[in-house]
């Protein structure tokens, strides 16, 4: 169990942002990971007194506070209608209700997990977060990035016409998963893009980059999409950098991003292809 | 029958599901001295030294007790709870110089809360001269590196141990000459089977209170399964007299034979018998992980001898089992993984059964639910089943033609004869249950998966032959109702109501009439406590005779206020009659018998059974298999119990869906593994997957009941045998689905995944 | 730190330090019934409500709570009595260490969906481990329990 000498709720992200300079001093989410640690904080601050716990959903938009948890983002009806119930389904097998009312949005993003669902799921779509100090930052550059002592303000996730598919391996239901892949289709003027993410490598969630352009044309028509999905996951398995952990080797995961990722580009790609 | 044999609630029930505080850690005063202990960061190591100086001056610290407050020449004790002389040997000291797994308990810190203990804890200094460990069980045999060089080491039994050689205990049994039969065979199999040290993992880890009682002596309270031989153990281990131990226990969080053995009791014990002032150890669940005693881990090589009509003649297996760095229980879970898989094939002509068990520098081994068995039936049925396949015939038939009967005598279990026994009704009634004909072996189902049957069969004991020791005291009291007085312990099995639901039977009343205490040591009748599945058979029988003797008194009362001989009446429960109209009342006999007089209204039976009738089980496992992931998943566990007469039918029956789980739990997801320095990995319930709800299906239970004339109302045991068919039915079902053949559990989707690619 | 908690209806106000954790604070309170099986938030032993809402008591910080309601099983005897009796009706309460963080977290259940499905149920508790039971009996009372209520709801 971590240490905590003070605790302070913050009134201000200014006075969040202050306290946060100091090496020391923490933010909380919600405590989940945090508390596990070993080590002494000086001050704990709090960003629960900041009207953060919020999701607002716009025309064009879904702004989620850093302090909504994850038991809101699942039960959160827009964002269910938005990705199809793919929210969902990455969010609901992580460990327990209890849990999810407080885990927060905010906390599993800055935290860049590599076990996380929820990066894999917000990496797919296209969403940023917005800093107090960075301004507002792309999920993939900010995924990609290191700790600094910025405080991650909000969410953003813009919503494009979508289809997305989620899907992971655990070998017990409410486990850390083994793999875990996020399919987005966006639907453009001119015909789709889409977007893969892959987490739990074991390494943090990263976008796969379709270097052969596999892709590129959109996706095939219906029959002969089972090759389309075969060349991709091949290309996939290929070029995910993949790890051994507990829970499975190296080889399994690349064995598993190819599985995940044709199963998921068979799903996004629509009945008709385009 | 009135009250056996009924779905009666358990008399705690509404307490324990209203959330009172009956648990150890509830009633605990609120000033006990926090203990915690300081563990060996190595596996294999000698304390140079140790400075505790610093420690002892943070506020709030009592007391820290390292070796040097501990002889390291007296008697050695062993923490396994078993009936004296144990025949697990004398190896531990509360605090030893040397250590011998990472976990080992190397200083005991007293003080006024968690935080300064913690503080203490991280402020002595030690240093080890780490010495190479012995990790790799297969390897410990002779070893030159010994983990139990000390001269005060002992076996108390002849269980063929000996430390300079790493031996814990060796025994051998056969009948017929094993090798002329499996060379006549058609076909020998011969396979390696490899189990892990699983973990029980109740959901209240070990904990334990003391105080110093009115008359000086120890007080200790305790989340045990074993009262009186957890007085002998903390009388051994801080030698002082049995006289001044006194052991009793409240509610228990769940045991599962985790709490057979004394894990936490001695260190509190020590801090209070020094300090004279109460204190508490409640373990954490990290600790519960690491350092206690776990299912042996075992390598069981069987050899198979049938011909080609299925015909199953010779059995020869070999156990090897690891103990670990204590002998806990090493010597006796060995001999189940034989004697209670053997004898389920009552047709083979010969059976040979060797066993070592070997000391290695992991955390200790012990008890746990199946105790050997469930390892033995894993090796034993899946063997069968390997034969099936190669014979092509199906396992349940091939079940059938060479299954155990009643009234069979069974050589490869003691030679006892097999008194009561419907395994052939539970083979036929898993049958049906599990829909076998339309699935087995597996059915395609389209999308990529695949869904696959596999069975296993078991059997177990009901208490320990000829040892285990169960015993009773009734008594009545005001308006006619009755004190039950037990040492057997309810660690939420429900054997408070069903040995209540036994009295009841006998002495014709309802249940509320029935008031249960236990256990403890200076108020309860000698009891060995509740483990080998021994309660409801064996104290169950002491319950019963004791309630025919009370029943007895009854009547002499009651003849004698009604004026005539005591085998003229007859009690109906309510009333003792005289010839059919002369009536007194119970509630009168209740209350003559506080008034002069001189005919004790009290009963005490001891029972003891020179057999130990196995309850019997079949059980099939229906699995749905991802083949590209390898994700299994048991959607449909079906299982057939003959335990006797179930006592209360709801209680066995949830017996049995726990223990089930756990044998699936086993059996695909609850993994053991250590890293190069001997610490074990899965040391939460992050990284040891016990399984939740959302990862079986369903869980089916019938019971085929035969009687047993040696048990209460024909009953015999239900807590272990419950355990064991789910290793051997789930590893067919994923060969079944996958072709794969697993011999070590549990197996991962990972294995599955990559089994197949290679394959391909 | 100085904080005041509703707990089961009534102000407490009690001084806390900054690591206190929600679970130690009720127990100190009285609260007995709130257990701890782990420390890695696994298994739904203490879950209590905060703000009507069930939670992990082992990873709150109490001055969290501070200004909040909580509300542990000793605050819904009623209804745990009444819920309970179903389970007892099953012998699945088995050794009961688990049953107070399974019962509020099934209560809770039962607020957010009153009718829930067999799957639902499981999805919903899938955070409160069991190790004695095998979830059949408990699954099998909170079936019977919804059928009476149902039952007596038309009634």
């Amino acid at each position: 169990m971590i240490t905590i000498r003070n605790y302070k709720k913050a009134e201000s992200l200014e006075e969040a942002w202050r306290l946060n300079q100091q090496k020391s001093n923490r933010i909380i989410g919600g405590m989940l990971w945090l508390k596990m640690g070993k080590g002494t904080v000086q001050t704990a601050i709090d960003l629960s007194g900041l009207s953060l716990d919020q999701i607002e959903e716009t025309e064009g938009e879904i702004r989620i506070g850093c302090m909504v948890s994850l038991r809101q983002l699942e039960l959160h009806a827009g964002l269910d209608a938005y990705t199809g119930g793919a929210m969902k389904e990455a969010l609901r097998h992580i460990v327990g209700v209890q849990f999810r009312n407080l885990a927060t949005a905010g906390g599993s993003i800055f935290g860049r997990f590599g076990f996380s669902d929820v990066l894999t799921m917000f990496l797919a779509m296209d969403s940023y977060v917005e800093l107090y100090k960075g301004g507002i930052v792309p999920m993939r550059e900010f995924a990609g990035g290191g700790f600094d002592r910025d405080v991650l303000v909000r969410i953003l996730v813009r919503k494009l016409p979508a289809s997305f598919h989620y899907s992971s391996v655990r070998n017990t239901r409410t486990d850390f998963p083994v793999l875990t892949c996020a399919a987005v289709r966006f639907d453009t003027e001119t015909g789709s893009d889409h977007r893969f993410a892959i987490g739990a490598r074991p390494g943090r969630a990263i976008v796969i980059e379709d270097g052969d352009g596999i892709l590129s044309g959109g996706f095939t028509a219906h029959e002969s999409r089972e090759e389309q999905a075969c060349a991709f996951g091949e290309y996939a398995a290929a070029h995910v950098p993949a790890g051994s952990n507990m829970r499975g080797s190296a080889g399994y995961r690349k064995h598993l991003v190819k599985v995940l990722t044709q199963r998921a580009v068979l799903q996004i790609g629509g009945a008709a292809g385009c | 029958m009135n009250t056996v044999n009924r779905p009666v609630r358990k008399k705690d029930a509404m307490q324990l599901l209203t959330g009172q505080p009956v648990y150890t850690d509830d009633i605990a005063p609120k000033d006990c001295l926090i203990v915690k202990l300081l563990r060996s960061p190595y596996a294999s190591a000698v304390i140079k030294d140790i400075e505790t100086d610093i420690a002892m001056k943070i506020p709030g610290i009592e007391a820290v007790y390292t070796w040097k407050d501990v002889s390291q020449e007296e008697r050695r004790f062993t923490l396994a709870g078993q009936t004296y002389p144990e025949p697990s040997p004398y190896d531990r000291l509360l605090l030893d110089r040397r250590v011998r797994y990472v976990g080992d308990p190397v200083a005991i810190v007293a003080g006024a809360d968690d935080k300064c203990v913690d503080k203490a804890l991280s402020l002595i200094r030690v240093e080890y001269e780490v010495l190479d460990p012995i990790l790799d069980f297969r390897k410990a045999l002779d070893n030159p590196v010994l983990v139990h060089p000390e001269e005060n080491w002992e076996s108390l039994c002849p269980v063929g141990a000996d430390n300079k050689r790493n031996l814990c205990a060796h025994d051998e049994s056969s009948q017929g000459d094993i090798e002329k039969v499996l060379g006549e065979c058609e076909i020998v199999l011969d396979r390696v089977y490899h189990t892990k040290a699983c973990q029980q993992t109740m959901m209240e880890t070990f904990r334990t209170f003391c105080t110093i009682d009115t008359y000086g002596r120890l007080s200790v309270v305790s989340s045990t399964q074993i009262v009186f031989h957890c007085r002998r153990i903390i009388a051994n281990a801080l030698h002082i007299p049995k006289s001044m131990v006194r052991v009793s226990k409240p509610r228990i969080g769940g045991g599962f034979g985790a709490k057979q053995t004394s894990i936490s009791e001695i260190y509190p014990a020590f801090v209070t018998w020094k300090t004279k002032k109460p204190s508490k150890i409640v373990f954490s669940r990290e600790e519960s992980m690491t350092a206690s005693t776990p299912r042996h881990e075992m390598e069981m090589h069987v050899r198979l001898g049938a011909m080609k009509d299925g015909r199953i003649r010779g059995i020869d297996l070999y156990t090897l089992s690891n103990t670990g760095a204590y002998g806990e229980h090493g010597p006796t879970t060995v001999g189940l993984s034989g004697h209670k898989s053997i004898p389920l094939y009552g047709k083979a002509e010969a059976f040979r059964f060797v066993s070592d068990v070997v000391y290695t520098n992991v955390m200790s081994a012990g008890a746990y639910r199946g105790y050997g068995a469930t390892q033995g039936l894993f090796a034993v049925e899946s063997a069968v089943n390997e034969l099936a396949a190669m014979l092509h015939m199906d396992p349940i038939r091939l079940r059938e033609q060479n299954i155990v009967r009643q009234g069979d005598v069974m050589p490869a279990y003691y030679g006892q004869e097999n008194t009561s026994c419907a395994l052939d009704r539970c083979l036929a009634k898993v049958r049906e249950m599990i829909k076998w004909d339309e699935i087995y072996p597996a059915k395609d189902m389209g999308n990529g998966k695949v869904r696959s049957v596999g069975m296993g069969m078991a059997m177990q004991g009901s208490g320990i032959s000829g040892v285990d020791v169960g015993s009773a005291v009734l008594k009545l009291g005001d308006e006619g109702i009755y004190n039950l007085l037990i040492g057997a312990a309810d660690m939420g099995t429900g054997c408070d109501t069903i040995l209540a639901q036994i009295a009841a039977e006998v002495l014709d009343c309802g249940m509320e009439d029935i008031i249960v205490f236990g256990a403890d040591t200076d108020a309860s009748p000698y009891d060995s406590g509740s483990y080998a599945s021994s309660t409801t058979y064996v104290t169950g029988k002491a319950v019963e005779n004791c309630a025919l003797k009370l029943r007895e008194q009854i009547c002499r009362l009651g003849a004698r206020l009604l004026g005539c001989e005591y085998d003229q009446v007859e009690f109906d429960g309510k009333e003792v009659i005289w010839d059919g109209e002369h009536k007194v009342s119970l509630k009168d006999i209740a209350t003559a018998s506080m008034c002069g007089n001189d005919i004790l209204l009290e009963a005490s039976a001891t029972h003891s059974s020179p057999i130990s009738p196995p309850p019997f089980m079949a059980g099939a496992a229906e699995i749905e298999m991802d083949l590209l992931t390898g994700e299994t998943k048991v959607v449909n566990f079906a299982a057939a119990v003959d335990c006797g007469t179930p006592i209360n039918p709801n209680l066995a029956r949830v017996q049995a869906e726990g223990g089930i789980l756990q044998g699936i739990g086993m059996a695909l997801t609850e993994n053991i593994t250590y890293d190069g320095k001997g610490r074990v990995l899965e040391n939460s319930l992050m990284q040891y997957k016990i399984p939740a709800r959302v990862d079986t299906g369903r869980i089916q239970v019938a019971f085929e009941n035969s009687y047993e004339e040696t048990g209460p109302f024909g009953a015999k045991s239900i807590g272990e045998v419950v355990i064991n068919t789910p290793l051997p039915a789930v590893a067919d079902a994923v060969y079944n689905a996958s072709g794969l053949r697993f011999r070590e559990l549990p197996i991962t989707p990972c294995q599955i995944a990559m089994g197949r690619i290679r394959e391909e | 730190m100085l904080i005041t908690v509703e707990l089961n209806g009534k102000n407490v106000c009690a001084e806390v330090e900054a690591d206190t954790l929600l679970i130690d604070f009720v127990r100190d309170h009285g609260c007995y019934s709130v257990k701890r099986g782990c420390e890695t938030s696994n298994c739904g032993l203490c879950t209590v409500f905060l703000e009507d809402k069930p939670v992990l008591s082992c990873s709150v910080l109490a001055v969290r709570a501070d200004g909040k309601k909580v509300t542990t099983l000793e605050g819904m005897q009623e209804e745990a009595e009444q819920f309970g009796a179903f389970i007892a009706d099953q012998g699945a309460e088995q050794c009961g260490f688990c049953n107070p963080g399974f019962v509020m977290n099934a209560l809770a259940l039962f607020r957010e969906n009153p009718e829930p499905g067999e799957e639902e149920i499981k999805e919903y508790l899938a955070g409160n481990l069991c190790r004695c039971s095998g979830y059949e009996g408990q699954l099998r009372g909170i079936l019977a329990f919804l059928e009476w209520r149902k039952k007596e709801g038309r009634s």
